[in-house]
């Protein structure tokens, strides 16, 4: 500590940005104002606001990831801008316009690269996390050199980026040990692919299917199998309902044994062997499932739903699978988020303003926090988990 | 078919530009400039009659991810939305 001894000053402007304290970032997150293109900065020890940050532009299906120090979160908007927004400070450190239309990004496994999926132009862009400086740049070009959208962008072990193009149908994945020169590997995945995860372990990389029955599943540790189909039969047993919000898919649905993946179109979940990849159960449930990740500790799956059963949450035992539990935080519930172990979860209720705070042993609510439309919530925990 | 604001109660008219932003906006971004979806912004609809844009939005666009919306909204309500495209405050 002979630097901060002989160099006071330096703390300064630390000490004016939390208070007169140091701190950590551990309990940190951001919460999206998607309207007003603000996010806020929350404590979840403290279960309250820290700081706003406004001026981020179009923020609807805003995603953020952590720096791995956990002090900066890095957001990407709607409108195409990346911005490098420092929690201890509550302000941006740096901010790129990098394309018109974007989706999302990741952080590589090194965290020194940053990589965006973009809906125009169509592709990936690779920058430094560092500097925001452009290092790559991955057209997500097919057929005769049109472009594709670009969806379910991950990072995976090996310093790589995997992601989906939507109207190519296709899945790349991109190594960038060498940052400015990209080795790209294509695969055919269905049509229509619209988001995909990756399991916890970096491993199997799943993209649904909009334009067909099914899903894709890429096996990271044997590429040379290439995609395999799986679930193509999931949902002829009835006819699909109308999608008015497609499900997010998550890594953090795989629990034990099972995956926990949402039904397009229908009031169900699937519960899937992670090894047979047969359907074991389906769940019925009182909407169309979004997200549905589970708690740190693998317990419990929390579930939200489209419109219009988009003011409900769900909870599913995962020893039982049934339904355990039924909240109504609010109107909109757009998005959930577990504290770093799981003793409570952060809920977004958009149309009515508000974030609610849930105990997850009791369903007790905790805290009840105003936010201006707020949509994602992403907590610093993030920043040591894979693909996330 | 225009249908003027008159018609629709204030607090309706506040329901349906929170969709039109919000649930709308989902696919078509916040400012209308498109996403998963086609770009929504007045040169964008130029070409397409309003009869057209009205019956996509209540009964969908099949083989895209369009759905249908007829049972959150009337005819008339889509009219008044398309007419919100067309000449956005």
């Amino acid at each position: 500590m002979k630097l901060f001894v002989g160099l006071p000053a330096l703390l300064i402007p630390f000490s004016l940005a939390v208070g007169g304290e140091l701190r950590g970032t551990g309990d940190l997150g951001v919460v999206v104002e998607r309207a007003e293109g603000s996010v806020q900065i929350v404590d979840t020890s403290h279960r309250t606001r820290i700081g706003r940050i406004t001026g981020l532009g179009d923020l609807s299906h805003a995603t953020a990831v952590f720096s791995r120090d956990e002090r900066y979160a890095y957001l990407f908007g709607r409108d195409g801008a990346l911005t490098k927004l420092d929690l201890l400070a509550g302000s941006i450190a740096k901010r790129v316009e990098q394309a018109h239309n974007s989706v999302g990004g990741a952080i590589s496994q090194d965290g020194r690269l940053l990589a965006t999926s973009n809906y125009t132009p169509g592709g990936v862009r690779v920058f430094s996390a560092e500097t925001l400086e452009r290092v790559a740049d991955i057209p997500a070009e097919y057929g005769n050199g049109q472009l594709s959208k670009v969806v379910g962008l991950v990072d995976a072990p090996g310093q790589r980026f995997v992601f989906s193009l939507f109207e190519a149908g296709e899945i790349w994945v991109a190594d960038l040990h060498d940052p400015k020169a990209p080795k790209v590997q294509k695969f055919k995945a269905g049509k229509e692919p619209y988001d995909a995860l990756i399991s916890p372990d970096g491993r199997y990389y799943i993209a649904g299917l909009f334009g067909e029955e099914g899903l894709a599943l890429l096996d990271l540790w044997n590429l040379d199998a290439g995609v395999k189909r799986i679930l193509p039969a999931y949902a002829k047993t009835d006819e699909k309902l109308p999608v008015f919000k497609m499900p997010h898919l998550e890594g953090r649905a795989l629990v034990g044994d099972y995956w926990f993946l949402p039904a397009v179109g229908h009031h169900e979940m699937l519960v899937v062997d992670r090894r047979s990849w047969e359907v074991v159960k389906r769940i019925p449930l009182e909407g169309q499932p979004v997200f549905v990740i589970a708690r740190p500790d693998d317990r419990q799956i929390w579930v939200n739903f489209a419109l219009p059963d988009n003011d409900k949450l769900h909870v599913i035992d995962t020893q039982t699978l049934t339904v355990v539990k039924r909240l109504t935080p609010g109107k909109a519930v757009l998005h959930m988020e577990f504290t770093p172990k799981g003793e409570e979860i952060w809920v977004s209720a958009r149309d009515d303003d508000r974030l609610v705070v849930y105990d997850t042993e009791t369903f007790e609510e905790k805290a009840r926090l105003p936010a201006d439309k707020p949509s994602g919530i992403f907590l610093t925990a993030r920043a040591h988990r894979l693909g996330l | 078919m225009v249908v003027h604001a008159e018609t629709l109660e204030a607090e309706r008219q506040q329901q349906l530009l929170n969709l039109l932003k919000q649930d709308c906006g989902s696919c078509h971004g916040l400012q209308f400039k498109g996403g998963l979806g086609p770009p929504l912004l007045p040169e964008a609809l130029g070409g397409k009659p309003d009869a057209t844009l009205i019956d996509t939005i209540l009964n969908g666009h099949p083989g895209t991810a369009m759905p249908p919306w007829r049972d959150f909204l009337t005819a008339n309500e889509a009219a008044w939305l398309v007419n919100q495209l067309r000449n956005p405050r």
